[in-house]
């Protein structure tokens, strides 16, 4: 059967990357005995996906990954079996089987909600409460956001306006948009101030980061844009409930999206 | 969340920040606070070596088994970070709690390697502890060494308050007590040094003094307290079955060179092959029990979630009960995707069994040892391999299926001839022959064979402990000559030679059998810069050369020489059971070609039966 889990990925556990996490969940399942089915061939590998890699140095609480289970696998009480090989930093929230037909998280997902949190101090332009809310408002307000896009052989210029489906500095006013409730993030804390929320197209044909997004509040308003000084965290992937393969909905396009949590989607 | 000593802004720009997180699945958390001594145990080198280390996972386990005592570890931070920590002068701290090495009792080194020298005055230095032992304080915790290579710890005695001399399982416990004790007491650093030097296996540089004769060899080596014993004996664990080992290993994060359960299944070698260390300093061999073996697999499979299980030892083939385990491991696991290596193997029939049911066969290669090309060498060395075996092995494993073969040898052993050296080349094209008498249909493509040699360097506790070190021309001549030779065989094409720098085996060659007077040259290596010699592309021959230039020290005082039959070496203050006598003999033996049996065929004395266990009373 396949199934689709969702975990959180915080505190030392953001230094583990991709490719290690991977390593990390096969050798989880097996201490924790789930009847996770493996591929055929010579040498069988587990059958897993995860939706979209985060990178280094960044926190999620919403990571979602794939897996198949053999029908002998009793999936009463399995959040708490597979959480017995989990640490604090790594840990299951929600299990949901899918649908026999359903595609990989990674084909379906579609948008990623983030909190981009600045150091103190060091946004120094962006300090005053009142003033980051305009900048965020101004830039919402913006027809064309263009930033340089660079990959390892080129840069273009591209524009993400459509792109960035919402973004504010009020979690309240973010929540009321994306009608999923998160409670108070876990980067709302003394160290880091003022924060801000977006919601960004994610997937494989174009996928945003939220780090472009300060750049192009810092490059808006004149100000210098630095790797070091803030952090993100990821509080929901979603699938589009109107999404074709290939295609993208924006605000601009004639068919708008329809989001829903990744965990929602097709399930049984 | 757990605290990390550093920063995110740190973690962010260095490579594998996963390295200095902890945090690992089955690490150990205990609160520092609660317990009467803290050990922190280190590996030289970076993590991914360091935590491939199967030592350091018993004795972590052993440590944290017992209440008073929290073990944690530190490996050599990466050059990246190694810069920061100095410029930002962040104290190089432990894995598990993330606290300052400093504030620990003990600091334990296992030393494993000769080119780990530099790392371990690295550790030293970031962790803020006065690099000689004679510069230590009350605030200091005390260091103390471990490992192959404290068997001659002469050149690296001056950094270390102590060196263990044998198997970590047997006197920790009495060190410790006596350690609490001293704390208790309120006395000098130096009185817990007396209490130390009177475990057995204990050795205390401090207390001792050598003198040289005009020539630069030992005149005497003197102890100048008398708690200090006159010979420090090898300890043993002597029941292999009933002693301290992992049921909870350690699981990384990232990946490691070692990334999977080890099974320890014996501890020593029957072979005494003449130019091998392991095979001396660890006699007598003494096997685990199937039992013992079968259920530490079991949990440790369990514990550790590895989808892979290595059997290590010297010499898996002279384990009486090796099919059985195999066999027993193959129906267990191998419909749970759990896969079964097994290096040191000798090829034979059983292997290839075991192994066209464990590997994919188009994918592995079949590896031997021949370590020297002609008969006459491999009887010089006591290599009990014989070109009749290798060829019938390769043979097997061709109708099996396989088609690449692996093979190693060394270049620069005693005695060695340049008709020896060609024998390696016309040995590689032999196998290659073998193949293509297989019909056309029967073959699996082309062979493929890797020759690989390396430099022999002589060590301590070995009847080549009198020899001469190959100098660097002469091994660069040899290495050229065995190329030549390699590309004149019939199959040159399917030949493909490999060989090792000769850099650095001269400098291991020289702290392998050197003195105290290397001290002084490895802390200069040291402060102009020298760290992670053993990797090549930090490795810095000139800044070597000139830390001998400047103290005087020649280093082919230690590599050229002949040593006479009564030259005091400065390591035979340690008894390691296997006598003096006895390697002479095989010496002598050797300059003659003459094979001694194996210790199951026919004991040799050679005096590791005075620790009454193992095969020296096995019936």
């Amino acid at each position: 059967m396949k199934a689709r889990i969702k975990f959180s990925k915080v505190g030392s556990m953001r230094f583990i990357g991709h490719l290690d996490l991977m390593r990390f969940f096969q050798k989880a399942f097996r201490r924790a005995k789930i009847a996770i089915s493996y591929s055929q061939g010579y040498s069988p590998h587990q059958l897993m996906s995860f939706a979209s890699p985060l990178g280094i140095g960044l926190s999620s609480d919403a990571e979602y990954l794939d897996i198949v289970l053999d029908d002998t696998q009793d999936v009463q009480g399995i959040v708490e079996q597979i959480n017995e090989a989990m640490n604090d930093e790594i840990c299951v929230k929600e299990f949901t089987i899918l649908k026999e037909e359903a595609k990989t998280s990674m084909a379906v997902l579609a948008a990623c909600d983030y909190v981009v949190a600045l150091k103190k101090g060091k946004y120094n332009f962006l300090q005053d409460k009142e003033y980051c809310k305009k900048a965020v408002e101004n830039l919402a307000k913006k027809d064309k956001i263009e930033i340089v896009k660079k990959t390892k052989r080129s840069e273009k210029l591209v524009d993400i306006r459509n792109n960035i489906y919402c973004i504010k500095t009020d979690p309240k006013e973010f929540e009321a948009f994306t009608k999923v409730s998160y409670g108070k993030s876990k980067l709302d804390t003394e160290e880091y101030d003022p924060l801000f929320y977006c919601e960004l197209t994610a997937g494989s044909i174009v996928n945003i980061k939220p780090e472009l997004v300060l750049e192009a509040l810092c490059h808006e308003e004149g100000q210098e844009f630095n790797v070091l000084d803030y952090q993100i965290h990821r509080i929901e992937m979603y699938a589009d409930q109107n999404g074709k393969k290939g295609e993208i909905h924006t605000f601009a396009t004639e068919v708008k999206c329809d989001l829903v949590p990744l965990s929602e989607y097709e399930a049984k | 969340m757990r605290k990390l000593a550093l920063s995110d802004e740190i973690l962010l720009s260095i490579e594998k920040p996963a390295r200095y997180i902890g945090g690992e699945i089955n690490m150990v958390q205990k609160d520092p606070r609660a317990v009467d001594v803290r050990f922190c145990m280190c590996f030289p080198d970076v993590y991914e070596i360091g935590m491939s280390h199967l030592g350091i996972q018993i004795l972590y386990d052993m440590f944290n088994q017992w209440d008073d005592v929290y073990c944690e570890r530190v490996y050599s931070p990466w050059v990246d970070l190694d810069e920061i920590m100095r410029k930002e002068h962040i104290p190089l701290f432990a894995l598990e709690s993330q606290e300052p090495i400093k504030d620990f009792d003990f600091l334990g080194i296992t030393i494993q390697y000769e080119m780990c020298y530099t790392n371990i005055l690295q550790v030293l230095d970031l962790s803020g502890i006065p690099l000689c032992a004679q510069d230590r304080t009350m605030e200091d915790p005390f260091v103390i060494g471990g490992g192959p290579c404290t068997y001659n710890p002469e050149p690296i005695a001056d950094f270390f308050d102590m060196f263990y001399i044998g198997e970590g399982e047997t006197v920790y416990r009495e060190l410790l007590d006596r350690y609490k004790e001293w704390k208790h007491s309120g006395k000098e650093r130096i009185e817990f040094l007396k209490m130390a030097a009177q475990v057995p296996g204990i050795y205390v540089p401090q207390f001792y003094e050598a003198s040289y004769n005009e020539d630069g060899t030992i005149a005497s080596f003197d102890k100048l307290v008398k708690e200090a014993p006159d010979t420090v004996i090898k300890q043993v664990e002597c029941d292999m079955s009933d002693t301290y080992y992992p049921e909870k290993p350690l699981v990384p994060y990232i990946k490691v060179t070692q990334d999977r359960v080890v099974l320890e299944i014996q501890r020593g070698c029957i072979r005494g092959c003449r130019f091998c260390q392991a095979g001396m300093l660890y006699r007598p061999i003494r096997p685990r029990s199937l039992d013992f073996l079968k259920q530490r697999a079991k949990v440790m499979l369990e514990s550790t979630g590895h989808d892979e299980i290595s059997l290590s030892s010297l010499s898996s083939s002279d384990y009486k009960e090796l099919p059985e385990l195999v066999y027993w491991l193959i129906d267990e696991y191998r419909d749970k995707g759990v896969n079964i290596s097994l290096p040191s193997l000798r090829i034979d029939a059983f292997a290839l069994d075991v192994m066209s049911k464990v590997q994919d066969i188009r994918k592995s290669s079949l590896t031997f040892a021949p370590e020297a090309g002609s008969q006459r060498m491999r009887n010089v060395i006591n290599k009990g391999l014989t070109e009749e075996v290798i060829l019938k092995g390769a043979m097997d494993a061709f109708v099996g299926g396989w088609n690449r073969v692996k093979l190693y040898f060394m270049l620069g052993l005693p005695g060695e001839e340049y008709d020896d050296i060609e024998q390696i080349a016309v040995l590689s094209d032999k196998i290659a022959r073998e193949y293509y008498t297989l019909p056309k249909e029967e073959r699996q493509g082309k062979v493929q064979i890797v020759t690989s040699t390396s430099i022999f360097v002589p060590k301590p506790f070995t009847p080549f402990q009198w020899s001469p070190m190959v100098s660097k021309e002469e091994a660069r001549e040899k290495r050229f000559f065995l190329l030549d030779k390699v590309k004149s065989q019939l199959n040159a094409k399917s030949i493909k030679y490999n060989c090792h720098d000769a850099d650095v085996s001269e400098l291991e060659g020289v702290f392998a059998r050197g003195d105290r007077k290397l001290n002084d040259v490895i802390l200069q290596a040291y402060q102009s810069g020298c760290i992670y010699d053993a990797w090549t592309e930090y490795f810095h021959y000139d800044k070597w050369l000139e830390a001998f230039a400047d103290h005087n020290v020649d280093m082919n005082f230690y590599l050229k020489r002949e040593r006479g039959k009564e030259e005091i070496f400065p390591w035979d203050f340690i008894d390691i059971g296997v006598t003096k006598r006895f390697l002479y003999r095989e010496y002598e033996r050797s300059k003659e070609a003459v094979v001694t049996p194996n210790c199951r065929a026919k004991c040799a004395g050679c005096g590791a039966a005075k620790f009454g266990c193992g095969v020296c009373v096995e019936s």
